[in-house]
């Protein structure tokens, strides 16, 4: 319970002038978040349904950036859930989409001021999104395999402000 | 010291949620006249259809309550507030003293007084007992008649046709969803509705509810005689306010609320669809009925009703709707006004419809039709009034993102949060 409103400690962010829009976070996602976690070869190759990549990239050249989930401290699209499958941890502060309960109805990317929940037609008609690599444990693989450093990592301020209350 | 919600749906869960930040301790107790945990009402039509089982239309885990102390009254209705005394009185006589009250009471259908409306097998389409009555009877092969061609009614056409339904649903207006679709968007969701299989009647009115004890038609109003096996009303809903009609708290068409969510009564608060609070598109008070807007308007009474100081004055209407193959998103304005440009894209080779609306510069509503994509960025736009002159030709176009914005404001978006 005092973890109720617990923040995410990090988020990712962006550097547009160092990105090559060379599309490896894509990549480095999709396997992260298939069953061969971080074997791109496998996943590539052993695959018939990959699983969509959980970051976007915006690319006009030539400008590109990567994005994806904030995981916000007040999140729109938990609030907007109208089955309750898209709830903030209480522990970690990660939004997270339950796909078991989630049935597709999309209020989620309407509410979403970043535009970062997808439409998965191939996995059950569900809401995808990034869950900063929680269930591989490690650093988010967008981030550790960026080629050009252009996607970071920043603790988020507020929950150190919390922990000293 | 303690908190009395009346209501079990989502400004209720809202509400609880807002409290337990502030407040861990203090007893909360809710009093629903539904004997179910908190479910999300949407989720009925997809009962219906088989699309979920009724574990999994609630709205919050099996512990919810437990985690959150909450006391459950449930199956017995609220007859009285006794705001004086500051007494909620039961229909089986209890009284139930409160410190802070929030009415969550929500919305009832519109029942239009129709010649044979009580008849058996006519039903409404809000509650989960109105699905679990309509499954009895929608059986495969089965011929049933929709009267709304509403967001609801919509979906009532689509779970009885996933039930192997025959179908025919009836309007009055001569579009569907009048309030969001135009002509243009009408004629996409009719050709799928066609193509599933369901006939649609607009400009045509109800006379009458044929039958004896049981419905078997309906006579319409030009004389045309329609038989089914039975009908749903799903006609609208009206904010909930049976419960304080007539009393010193002030209703216009649902309970007036502040930005805190708070009645002209004294340590009484509404929220979600029985209140009229601030619209942020509209400028003054409407109701905004839909779920979004519930939990926030809840979570906001919760928190003030706990000794918070928090604000609410963002909610407008915003909806997300697939109806068989088509997913169709609308936000804000939905209908040409003074003042407002509108701007249409309509791609009939990849059967993709777009509305903006503007005013100002500024997005004040859309609707998307198939390509919803990335919605939320408009949205955003909406809530934060954003001047669109410099990119207001990108909207709607491919691949539209914070990369048509300008540099200045997407790092402002982006790099925030």
């Amino acid at each position: 319970m005092d973890n109720f409103n617990a923040a995410a400690q990090n988020r990712i962010y962006t550097k547009e002038e160092v990105c090559v829009g060379c599309r490896l976070c894509e990549i480095y996602c999709i396997a992260a978040h298939s069953e061969y976690r971080h074997d791109l070869i496998k996943t590539f190759k052993k695959l018939p349904k990959r699983p969509l990549p959980r970051i976007i990239v915006e690319e006009d050249r030539p400008v590109s950036f990567g994005l994806q989930c904030r995981h916000c401290d007040e999140p729109e699209c938990v609030k907007a859930c109208i089955t309750g499958a898209m709830q903030k941890d209480a522990k970690t502060g990660i939004v997270i989409n339950d796909t078991k309960r989630c049935i597709g109805c999309w209020t989620c990317i309407l509410a979403c001021p970043y535009g970062v929940i997808k439409r998965d037609y191939d996995n059950k008609k569900v809401a995808s999104k990034c869950d900063l690599c929680i269930e591989s444990n490690i650093e988010p693989a967008c981030v550790k395999n960026c080629p050009n450093e252009a996607l970071y990592i920043k603790p988020n301020l507020k929950v150190g402000i919390r922990s000293t209350q | 010291m303690n908190y009395v919600i009346i209501g079990n749906s989502v400004a209720a869960v809202g509400a609880v949620e807002g409290i337990r930040k502030q407040d861990k301790t203090t007893p909360i107790i809710i009093i629903s006249d539904e004997p179910y945990h908190a479910y999300s009402r949407p989720l009925i039509s997809y009962y219906l259809g088989r699309q979920v089982t009724q574990e999994s239309i609630y709205y919050r885990t099996e512990d919810f309550y437990r985690v959150n102390r909450v006391e459950l009254i449930l199956g017995i209705k609220a007859q009285q507030v006794d705001f004086d005394r500051k007494e909620v009185i039961l229909q089986d006589g209890r009284r139930i003293n409160y410190t802070k009250l929030l009415i969550a009471t929500g919305g009832k259908p519109l029942i239009p007084p129709l010649e044979g409306i009580d008849k058996q097998n006519v039903f409404n389409f809000s509650k989960f007992d109105d699905v679990k009555n309509i499954e009895k009877v929608a059986t495969e092969g089965s011929k049933a008649i929709v009267v709304g061609a509403s967001f609801s009614g919509l979906k009532a056409v689509e779970a009885l046709v996933q039930r192997g339904v025959k179908v025919t649903v009836i309007d009055i207006m001569d579009r569907i969803m009048p309030r969001v679709f135009d002509e243009a968007a009408s004629q996409m969701a009719l050709k799928t509705l066609e193509k599933y299989g369901v006939e649609i009647l607009l400009k045509s009115t109800v006379q009458k509810i044929l039958g004896d004890k049981t419905a078997c038609g309906i006579l319409l109003q030009d004389g045309r005689e329609l038989f089914c096996d039975f009908i749903i009303l799903a006609m609208g809903i009206r904010c909930n306010t049976d419960l304080v009609k007539d009393t010193k708290i002030n209703i216009n068409r649902g309970i007036i609320v502040d930005n805190k969510m708070r009645t002209n009564v004294p340590d009484v608060y509404a929220a979600g669809d029985v209140a009229e609070g601030y619209n942020f598109i509209e400028q003054r008070n409407t109701e905004i009925p839909i779920i979004p807007n519930a939990y926030k308007q809840g979570e906001t009474a919760g928190e003030n009703m706990a000794g918070a100081d928090k604000i609410f004055d963002k909610g407008f209407v915003m909806n997300s709707m697939p109806l068989f193959d088509l997913s169709i998103v609308s936000a804000g304005v939905s209908a040409p006004g003074e003042g407002i440009n509108i701007k249409t894209i309509y791609d009939q080779g990849k059967n993709i419809y777009k509305k903006f609306y503007i005013k100002n510069n500024r997005l004040v509503g859309y609707l998307l039709i198939n390509d919803i994509d990335r919605a939320g960025i408009y949205t955003d736009l909406i809530r934060r009034k954003v001047d669109i002159s410099s990119f207001e030709n990108k909207l709607g176009k491919e691949g539209f993102g914070f990369i048509s914005l300008p540099k200045e404001l997407r790092k402002h978006i982006i790099l925030e949060g």
